[in-house]
């Protein structure tokens, strides 16, 4: 049983997810890459006026460093240190890769729950999945956090990803209450278990803004949520269809 | 899944029970819950710099 899961949810998401990295080329990644330009301009006018008032006497050492730092952050307009991928096909195929995983993870999650529900499934049964997919890990927790882009002023991250699996966990149980629930009180809940995380309200940082046009902003977040609602549909659908392949058509 | 008669060796022709599909589905969902984890939560500095344009894209918070 557990192989036969496991084989579902990596042949669906390894689809889905590479067709997610061909769907991002078509928008999200040229925004992504226009945002770091502004970062990158963003960062370096507050170098410049630091340097200049470096005098003589500091410490040399430390200039170097800083400006070792500072050119290591720029090689493509990241400001994380560390390695990352060069720009071009090894920045892609790790974007691939991480698409993958990702894809490979949610079809697994899909492919146990339907394995719970213990019914047969098809490519549009999974339709509806993936739209739940949707709803319950993009668009509840877009809504107080919407897709940023780099240089978009944010609280703490780990305080944002704490909200985030609230609001997706919060969608995830009203949309089951409200489908299998039998009594009124349980679709109350469910209208309360959606609603208290966006009543709480998302974490916001001290100052809002960012570096990049808010028309870029507002680009990104269509263009991300169309390339979301193409892979979920695709992967909901492949899941339901390997679900059955594997599991019912015997 | 829904056909009775799957051969397999150990359960045989009998009805499934809950702990046929609630172990083998919770451990898959584990294993899909760490892949997501390492693509779009993971703090460690490689980590998100590799899956950086995919945690973006995909909404999860980053930086």
């Amino acid at each position: 049983m557990f192989s036969r899961i496991v084989a579902t949810g990596a042949a669906a998401g390894i689809v889905a997810g590479l067709l997610l990295t061909g769907v991002q080329h078509l928008q999200v990644t040229e925004i992504i890459r226009t945002a770091e330009t502004y970062e990158v301009a963003a960062e370096a006018k507050p170098v410049a006026a630091h340097t200049h008032t470096h005098t003589h006497e500091q410490a040399h050492e430390h200039e170097h460093a800083h400006e070792d730092a500072h050119k290591d952050g720029h090689k493509d307009g990241h400001k994380h240190g560390g390695w990352q991928p060069e720009p071009g096909f090894e920045r892609t195929a790790f974007t691939a890769l991480a698409d993958v995983s990702m894809a490979v993870g949610y079809a697994l999650l899909l492919s146990a729950v339907l394995t719970l529900r213990g019914k047969d499934s098809n490519w549009r049964q999974g339709l509806l999945w993936g739209a739940a997919g949707y709803a319950v890990f993009f668009i509840a927790p877009s809504l107080g956090l919407p897709p940023e882009l780099p240089g978009t002023q944010a609280a703490p991250v780990v305080a944002r990803q704490a909200w985030w699996l609230c609001a997706a966990g919060g969608m995830a149980a009203a949309l089951a209450l409200l489908v299998w629930g039998r009594h009124w009180s349980l679709k109350v809940l469910a209208v309360v278990l959606l609603a208290v995380p966006h009543l709480v309200g998302a974490p916001q940082p001290a100052v809002h803004g960012g570096v990049a046009p808010p028309e870029l902003a507002r680009a990104f977040i269509v263009a991300s949520a169309l390339a979301n609602a193409a892979f979920w549909l695709a992967l909901g659908a492949l899941t339901g269809h390997f679900h059955h392949r594997f599991n019912g058509a015997r | 899944m829904s056909a009775p008669n799957v051969p397999t060796s150990h359960i045989g022709t009998a009805p499934r029970t809950l702990k046929d599909t609630l172990l083998p589905a919770l451990a898959a969902a584990g294993l899909g819950i760490v892949l997501l984890f390492g693509a779009g939560f993971a703090p460690m500095e490689a980590l998100h710099n590799a899956a950086h344009d995919s945690r973006h894209s995909a909404g999860f918070p980053c930086h």
